[in-house]
């Protein structure tokens, strides 16, 4: 195959409009970090037709408005911990410290996380808590979706052909609290986590008063616990009061080569517990 | 057109916009310190700075970096590079070196904007760069700009932590590794391989599919020798290609072979052959009851070993005190950041292959056989190696460029993908073992009984040598009068189960070290005062008869003991909490060299007619040190600095046989050979004058001059002598070993190294997480040819030890990558202590015993133990991953009796008999 082939396979427009206007005409293998593009080929060059976004200025980066905040699809993890953001990101924060390790975090991107949806994917958790949404746009116009509606299962999306994922939103009304992500694996770095829980947790005069709990690698998508968060509020943040009741029918682990179910169902509360002290010695006073 | 800023230059490239910017960076810049370990961004070997920040270049699309600044180790500031790899060399920080240009990138992203790091700054910095060597403990102290550590030879060269001699060319990137010499144009051979454990196969319309493709094919019909190998000869059963049948997952049954840019991008799925999977077995139980793998070994057993004395059944029937229990360890990789790779090409006749390997002569040899060539017109140039640790002394590439070399006439190069390299490479034995110990009542071990059951996989090996090497050593460096070991390697269709640091002995440590914890449990004695109570020492016999001399291990459990004390201390107070600590401790013992059987090592020194000083030093140097070690004993030996040798390498067309690279023999067999070799040229030398053994020679300006009692004299370098030198000397030696009777006496070593460690862990009691706090290591080397480089292999062996107690289960089909398949990080390594003990063994090179496999040992039992001493729970499965360390500890709750100690504390509030 010559280069001119490949080149023609190979779109990297710089703006947002050049890249709808082609997608439309084409399904096209969207790319920013390739974090998990170039480990599913062992080829030389990435597999096309590919549309590369990377060069797409208005896509990089953190904007806020009077609706919260919107992360642009080309937002690396890196861009992520040296964001200044309210204390309701720090799961969101401590996440994207744990992705891979330095190398990953400068390329990987919070979008292509989201789009890839690996069960254990460690930006879901804290995104479920922020209430985070998924801005679609395609040349037809722009649609956005719950993330909780947005991965559909193992590897799979709401993405139609013709879309691009342009933002994350994390709508104002979240933006509240402290936010704190435990990650369990087997070694420290580069490691694909066996669990992983994030919490956000609202408190005023000592009483919770809003609280969001999400888990992941323990089910096919990461998932909040409604239960466990109603169980928290109105009272001082007491990770006791969360229960294995409130949480083991959202769960349904697999056994893979990082761990059993079993373990997994066992240490799932204890994990979510953890993830709560912190907020409740004081960080949330 | 893409621009790359590298250095003060703008190029332009034309590859396609989404080519990995590594291949861009070697291919197209001849950048080569950019290596490449998995292409998947798991080793970070790739790791270079664009803008200055550091990312793997295996990741990134060149369009991406358009206009951008790259920097790699050639190419990077000048000053601050200099100053690191100054660092490292001081150090010890290279080993195999593989690892070392995306070590020291990610290091100098950290260093500009922090040039005083802390430790934890730079294990965040180096967290994305695997090393499987070091252990990481000098590559951080190298970042983190301790001291330096090396220091120059003073007189004499041995016993002085003198940098490796081959080291500047790891830290600078141009050491030439096998995926980084020969010809751009070489054709490209990729190999068909096997996608069940076991099934027969057939082609389709080969011709076809040829001419489609635009290549060559090769199969097993194109062997014009004997399609078989292995490195034990008369049991070679392994097909270069595989011949109808494919008896493991991974086997390579063809060869493409084509221009790199055909063969590059072809599909390799629309290859025309046809698999019919058949019935597969690929655990050592299931091995016996399996189809045949091969049907002169009923019940797919290769071979069975054995060891026995004295009457153990009546000693364990009479003991005070007996343990009994089992144990299962899993596949382990090697996981070598240098997948398999080389290059061959003719010269004249004779075929000319540059490869990564562990054994130069051993591969000339088999690929010979295979290639129906005289071994004399097969030339092996060892590249590199990025690691070996075992696994590179079994062919890989070597026969398959050379029969496309062979068959087209080109230059052939291959070189395996991460999957490739973790399928069809060996595997340490998985075991399944069984002992039992006994004990009298004042503590001292009566008998043991020892039976091992390992998963040789589908070929022989190096099957049968763990096969003997276990039921030597299974006893451990314990007085056992009463004993009897068998082990049985079983043929199964998982992979080929090899060589690995150790041979099986750090399985059957394992076994024996955890019945050890239980009868000094029983016996209510101290754990290290238990194990010195059963110590060998000097004039023991050991389970084969032989009576040792030279045995350290006293010197060693005393030299830990206040270690111990302190690690007991610790550990008592630690508050009750969410994690709980723990001390281990565990001894080894490994004899050097081939197991009963002849392995000699020739060395030559030569001195030119112009005056230059050439050692020909074929002990293949991979990372472990020898390039330095055996020229730090020739040098003092013949009585010269030892920073004026030419080093030849283990070429095999110019240097004699140094053996292979593994049963850690190198420092003492090649070094005797060194050592003798240089005393017989200082006598050839001093032959020509009228001087004692005491005088004093130099080389200066291409003259030979002896001193003694301040006179002077030139010898004359003017006639020539044999291989082109004016002088020459070429020594051999070979340990004096004996074979084996069937109850396995006899003296299968001619020198053992010893060695005990420490484990201190902490655990989660609720996650069955283990993180290893601290190892303290004493390690009888007999003599520290070079302290630094001992450590090293301290270090590493650590390091692997503790991938094999906690992390590291290769899954066949499953955990072929270096993501699924972990070994530990920066970050997982524990502060390290290393204590030398030195207690000479007349045998060894001016003492020296082996190290680089003994340290490995001790590790993963003393962590293993360090976890039940912990927690309570008893592993039964390695490695004790979250998961099999939490269950462990639920069982150990329902004990009725849990588990007390008699260890000795420190502090006397924390003495006597308490549980942890």
């Amino acid at each position: 195959m010559d280069s001119m082939t490949e080149r023609d396979l190979y779109h990297r427009p710089t703006t947002l409009a050049d890249a709808l206007a082609v997608l439309s005409e084409t399904p096209l293998r969207v790319a920013a970090g390739c974090t998990d593009l170039f480990p599913a080929t062992e080829r030389k060059v990435l597999p096309g037709p590919i549309l590369d976004i990377t060069a797409i200025e208005e896509l990089r980066g953190i904007e806020t408005g009077p609706d919260g905040y919107a992360i642009g699809a080309t937002t690396t993890w890196s861009d992520i911990v040296d964001a200044d953001l309210p204390p309701a990101f720090d799961g969101l924060k401590l996440a994207a410290r744990e992705v891979g390790a330095r190398q990953i975090q400068a390329r990987g991107t919070l979008a292509g996380n989201l789009c890839n949806a690996s069960p254990a994917a460690d930006g879901v958790p804290p995104l479920l808590t922020l209430d985070a949404a998924v801005e679609l746009q395609s040349a037809q116009g722009m649609r956005r979706v719950p993330l909780s509606d947005f991965i559909k299962g193992p590897r799979k999306t709401d993405l139609r052909s013709d879309e691009l994922v342009t933002h994350t939103h994390i709508p104002s009304h979240t933006i509240d609290g402290d936010g704190f992500f435990l990650k369990l694996g087997a070694r420290k770095y580069l490691v694909i986590s066996i669990a992983m829980t994030a919490a956000r947790i609202v408190v005023e005069d000592g009483i919770v008063k809003d609280a969001a709990l999400a888990i992941g690698a323990c089910s096919p998508v990461a998932t909040r616990l409604p239960e466990a968060e109603a169980a928290l509020v109105g009272a001082p943040v007491d990770p006791m009061r969360i229960t294995r009741e409130m949480i083991v029918h959202h769960l349904s682990p697999i056994d893979d080569m990082r761990a059993d179910a079993g373990y997994r169902h066992k240490t799932a509360l204890e994990l979510l517990r953890r993830t709560l002290s912190p907020l409740a010695q004081g960080r949330a006073a | 057109m893409t621009r790359l800023i590298v250095g003060e230059t703008c190029h332009e490239i034309a590859s396609p916009p989404g080519k990995r910017l590594s291949e861009v960076l070697r291919d197209e810049l001849n950048l080569k310190s950019v290596k490449v370990g998995c292409d998947a961004g798991d080793c970070g070997a790739c790791t270079v700075l664009v803008d200055g920040a550091q990312v793997c270049a295996c990741l990134t699309p060149v369009a991406q970096v358009d206009g951008r600044t790259i920097e790699t180790v050639e190419t990077a500031e000048p000053d601050l590079a200099a100053k690191l790899q100054a660092a490292f060399l001081d150090h010890g920080a290279a080993q195999c070196g593989i690892c070392t240009p995306g070590m020291m990138m990610a290091a100098l992203e950290l260093l500009r904007s922090n040039p005083e790091p802390s430790r934890q700054e730079v294990e965040v910095a180096l967290g994305g760069v695997l090393c499987r060597c070091t252990g990481y403990a000098k590559i951080v102290d190298a970042v983190a700009g301790l001291a330096p550590r090396a220091a120059r030879a003073n007189g004499h060269a041995v016993g002085m932590p003198i940098r490796r001699l081959d080291g500047q060319p790891k830290v600078d990137g141009s050491e030439q590794f096998g995926a980084d010499v020969g010809p751009a144009d070489a054709l490209l051979v990729r190999a068909i391989r096997s996608p069940h454990f076991h099934a027969v196969f057939e082609f389709g319309d080969l011709e076809a599919w040829t001419s489609t493709a635009q290549v060559t094919v090769l199969t097993a019909n194109d062997i014009p020798g004997v399609n078989r190998f292995g490195v034990i000869p008369p049991l070679a059963d392994q097909p270069a290609l595989a011949e109808r049948t494919a008896r493991y997952l991974g086997e390579a049954v063809a060869l493409v072979v084509g221009p790199a840019e055909t063969v590059e991008p072809l599909d390799l799925a629309t290859f025309p052959i046809t698999w019919e999977p058949c019935e597969h077995a690929v655990t050592e139980a299931e091995g016996p009851i399996a189809p045949l793998l091969h049907n002169s070994r009923p019940g797919n057993v290769l071979i069975k070993g054995r060891v026995a004395t004295g009457d153990p059944d009546a000693a364990l029937g009479e003991a005070a005190h007996v343990a009994e229990a089992s144990f299962q360890t899993s596949y382990v990789e090697h996981a070598y950041i240098e997948p398999e790779a080389g290059v061959a090409w003719m010269e004249g006749d004779t075929l000319v292959i540059h490869a990564c390997t562990q054994a130069p002569i051993m591969d000339r040899d088999d690929t010979a056989t295979i290639l129906g060539l005289p071994p004399e017109k097969v030339r092996i140039v060892p590249t590199a190696a990025g690691g070996g640790f075992g696994a590179k002394l079994d062919l890989s590439v070597q026969p398959l460029v050379g029969l496309a070399t062979m068959v087209t006439g080109k230059p052939c190069r291959m070189v395996y993908t991460r999957n490739e390299s973790m399928r069809a490479s060996t595997k340490r034995h998985p075991g399944t073992m069984h002992a039992k110990i006994g004990a009298d009542a004042q503590g001292r071990v009566t008998g043991m009984v020892f039976d091992g059951d390992f998963n040789t996989g589908a070929y022989a090996s190096w099957g049968p040598t763990v096969a003997t090497r276990v039921p030597v050593h299974a006893s451990g460096p314990y007085r056992t009068p009463n004993y009897r070991a068998e082990a049985r390697a079983i043929h199964t269709h998982g992979p080929v189960a090899g060589a690995f640091r150790g041979f099986g002995v750090p399985q059957a440590a394992i076994m024996q070290e955890l019945l050890y914890d239980d009868l000094a449990q029983k016996s209510g004695l101290d754990r290290l005062a238990f194990r010195r109570l059963n110590a060998f020492q000097d004039g023991d016999k050991t389970p084969s008869g032989q009576t040792l001399a030279s045995v350290g291990m006293l010197e060693c459990l005393d030299a830990l003991k206040p270690y111990w004390e302190r690690a007991l201390d610790d550990a008592a107070r630690h508050p009750d909490g969410p994690t709980r600590r723990g001390v281990g401790i565990a001894s080894c013992w490994y004899g050097c060299g081939n197991t009963a059987l002849p392995n000699p090592s020739t060395i030559r020194l030569g001195i030119t007619p112009d005056g230059r000083l050439r050692l020909h030093q074929g002990a293949t140097d991979i990372g472990q040190g020898s390039n330095t070690v055996i020229a730090q004993i020739a040098a003092d030996a013949l009585g010269v600095p030892v920073d004026i040798f030419e080093l030849i390498g283990p070429d095999t067309g110019i240097t004699p046989d140094c053996g292979k690279t593994s049963a850690s023999r190198q420092t003492y067999i090649t070094g005797r050979a060194a050592e003798a070799a240089g005393k017989a040229l200082r006598a050839e030398i001093l032959r020509h004058t009228n001087f004692s053994d005491e005088a004093q020679l130099s080389f200066d300006a291409g003259t030979l001059t002896a001193r003694e009692n301040g006179k002077t004299q030139t010898i004359d370098l003017g006639a020539l002598n044999a291989h082109g030198y004016a002088l020459m000397a070429e020594e051999t030696y070979d340990p004096p070993t004996t074979e084996l009777d069937a109850d396995g006496q006899g003296t299968p070593y001619a020198l053992y190294g010893f060695g005990a460690q420490i484990a201190e862990v902490e655990v989660d009691m609720a996650l069955g997480t283990t993180r290893v706090l601290k190892m303290t290591a004493a390690h009888d080397v007999g003599r520290a040819i070079n302290p630094l480089l001992a450590e090293g292999q301290i270090e590493g062996g650590i390091a692997q030890g503790l991938g094999l107690a906690l992390m590291e289960e290769f899954l066949p089909g499953r955990t072929e990558n270096l993501h699924d398949y972990l070994i530990p990080t920066v970050g997982d390594m524990p502060e390290i202590t290393s204590i030398l003990i030195e207690k000479p063994d007349p045998e060894g090179p001016m003492g020296a015993k082996g190290l680089g496999e003994h340290v490995l040992i001790p590790t993963a039992p003393s962590i293993l133990n360090a976890i039940r001493h912990a927690t309570g729970a008893r592993l039964t499965k390695a490695p004790a991953l979250p998961h099999r360390v939490l269950a462990a500890i639920e069982e150990a709750a329902l004990e009725e009796k849990p588990t007390t100690y008699s260890d000795a504390h420190l502090t006397s509030d924390a003495g006597g008999v308490d549980g942890p």
